[in-house]
């Protein structure tokens, strides 16, 4: 994933964006309509970003490891489905947390609230299915993972297509100067925590099977 | 391959499992068994002072073709494992999308004959007037049906050599077909009010049609690469 | 070949070894973010904890007209909104920190498990 020599300059950075979030944050200013409870769209619309990239990341490693079989895709594969579980997770608390208040319910079954749920379930099944599946569940995963990332746009544009409750697309290119800035510096600041747990995710797959390697050679 | 003979294999393999139903009628008649168990059931569920509710039917409609849908899959593929034949089909000199879509017809048929004994079922259970536009409640079914069975032939033919293969299928099944399921159900609710919107039916028909697209699509490319082993 | 086996296992646990060094600053990191999010913000919340309610009380009658509504509802019944905050990112943080922590629980055993086989194909090297 990230080359060795990287570590520890990406390990720094993220460091910085993570303790200047809350500042950030909190310097930002009070949305009209919704005040104090708007603060948590700087958690809630990265974690969804970094949810995303991991099923995006899945996906494309998924298909490499289908049609070309290289293992480390495989390998790829397996951790992006658990960090899109992971920031999938905190997306649907924090945004039901945050409906709460500002919609008046914690849950609603339009479009964008139901497929990215639906989204979130396929990758959960991809889990299960890579857990209790046996041999073959490796590549079986991989083409539910193909079918979780051709749903990524479906979720994306659902609410500009469809009248939902769930704000549009058009909020994050219109946030005013005070707003914008803080919504990138969480940004990058989960998809930097993204790309470390990654990494991290990526080797510990990879020793797990140079151990399996490692068991087959001492058989013989 | 060419086109004539890829339809051609497809159909050999419909034919193949036309004919063994037709023969041991088996899964058609536990399949059809199961869905209107399921009617009844919800049939039960769903009624408050002795009147069924009014929209209940079409979800109950659709809950029975997709937990009926996930049974058939499973028994069809259990079928070819007793005896090999999936092994076979593979080693055949034939294009494995040709088995796919030879598969995916067999079990669209199946589904297709006990739709067509489902329905009137609920409109008699429920008293609800779900017959009044065939063409397009059809519609809705065949995309429907066509979009479900796309993804579970897909996925029950990779299944037929995994561990835990019969509670697996519905939980890999269910999460991608439910927006199938929703489009269906939506469509359907439309066709039961007093004064039908053909415009929005034709437009879930056409989300449907969509679906149908890209599943197959999907299906067709992964198939044979999630085939070999 | 089993040389090279040894030799890249014993290399995979020098890496190993320092990709759990990566991990430890990982949940510093977040332990940082998680502490400063308590103080810092904490100030600005304790001053702006109760201008928001008294704020949010006047727009949201007049939010009722524009924005989907919660409706009719008596100023009284209003909700405060610093919980379910906390409560937001509290959830977010632990969710990271419980992953992070647990990929190094993960990490650990895989590495004293590379380590123990290596051992034991270096024993059986060696005695054979």
């Amino acid at each position: 994933m990230i080359p060795s020599r990287w570590f520890p300059a990406i390990t720094v950075m993220a460091m910085v964006f993570f303790a200047g979030a809350p500042l950030m944050i909190a310097r930002a200013p009070y949305e009209s309509t919704m005040g104090l409870v708007q603060k948590i769209f700087y958690f809630h619309v990265p974690a969804w970003i970094a949810m995303f990239s991991g099923a995006f990341v899945c996906g494309i490693s998924s298909g490499i490891y289908l049609f070309k079989g290289k293992k480390v895709a495989d390998h790829l594969a397996v951790a992006a489905a658990e960090l899109t579980v992971l920031f999938g997770l905190i997306g649907l608390v924090t945004g039901p947390l945050w409906a709460r208040k500002a919609w008046g319910l914690w849950w609603q079954w339009d479009a964008r609230l139901t497929s990215a749920l639906i989204l979130w379930m396929i990758f959960v099944a991809y889990q299960l299915l890579r857990q209790y599946g046996g041999p073959g569940s490796d590549k079986l995963a991989a083409g539910m993972a193909l079918f979780g990332m051709a749903n990524v746009p479906f979720v994306y544009w659902s609410v500009n297509v469809w009248r939902t409750i769930h704000p549009t697309t058009n909020v994050v290119p219109t946030l005013v100067p005070g707003m914008s800035e803080a919504f990138l510096w969480c940004s990058v600041a989960f998809v930097l925590i993204f790309l470390l747990t990654l990494s991290a995710r990526v080797k510990l797959e990879s020793h797990r099977a140079a151990i399996d390697r490692l068991y087959l050679s001492l058989d013989d | 391959m060419t086109v004539s003979r890829f339809i051609r294999v497809a159909w050999l393999i419909v034919k193949k499992d036309l004919t063994i139903e037709a023969r041991s009628r088996e899964l058609f008649l536990t399949t059809l068994f199961f869905a209107v168990s399921c009617v009844l059931v919800f049939a039960f569920g769903f009624v408050s002072d002795q009147n069924p509710i009014g929209d209940a039917a079409a979800g109950i409609l659709w809950i029975a073709i997709a937990f009926a849908g996930t049974l058939a899959l499973g028994r069809a593929f259990e079928r070819e494992r007793y005896h090999d034949v999936l092994h076979a089909l593979l080693l055949a000199p034939v294009d494995r999308p040709a088995i796919y879509i030879g598969k995916l017809l067999g079990v669209v048929c199946l589904l297709a004959i006990v739709e067509i004994i489902i329905v009137p079922l609920i409109s008699l259970f429920f008293q609800t007037p779900i017959l009044r536009h065939p063409w397009l409640l059809g519609g809705l079914l065949a995309c429907g049906t066509l979009g479900f069975a796309s993804v579970g032939t897909l996925f029950a033919a990779m299944l037929v050599r995994a561990r835990s293969r019969d509670v697996l299928l519905p939980v890999l099944l269910y999460p991608i077909t439910i927006p199938v399921i929703i489009a269906g159900v939506r469509g359907t609710v439309l066709l039961l009010q007093p004064e039908i919107d053909v415009i929005m039916v034709r437009a879930w028909i056409g989300m449907l049609v969509f679906f149908d697209v890209v599943f197959i699509t999907l299906s067709l490319w992964t198939f044979d690469p999630l085939m070999t082993d | 070949m089993i040389d090279w086996m040894i030799r890249l296992a014993l290399g995979k646990v020098k890496d190993v070894r320092r990709r759990k060094n990566y991990i430890t600053t990982l949940l510093v990191i977040l332990a940082t973010g998680f502490l400063q999010t308590l103080t810092a913000s904490s100030q600005n919340l304790l001053i702006s904890s109760f201008t928001p309610l008294v704020v949010q009380v006047g727009q949201t009658q007049a939010a009722q007209d524009e924005f989907v509504p919660i409706d009719e509802l008596p100023p009284e019944d209003q909700l405060p909104a610093a919980p379910l905050l906390i409560a937001a990112y509290a959830f977010a943080w632990v969710a990271l920190l419980v992953y992070v922590w647990s990929l190094w629980r993960r990490l650990g055993s895989v590495e004293r498990e590379l380590a123990d086989v290596a051992r034991r194909i270096s024993n059986r090297s060696g005695g054979a």
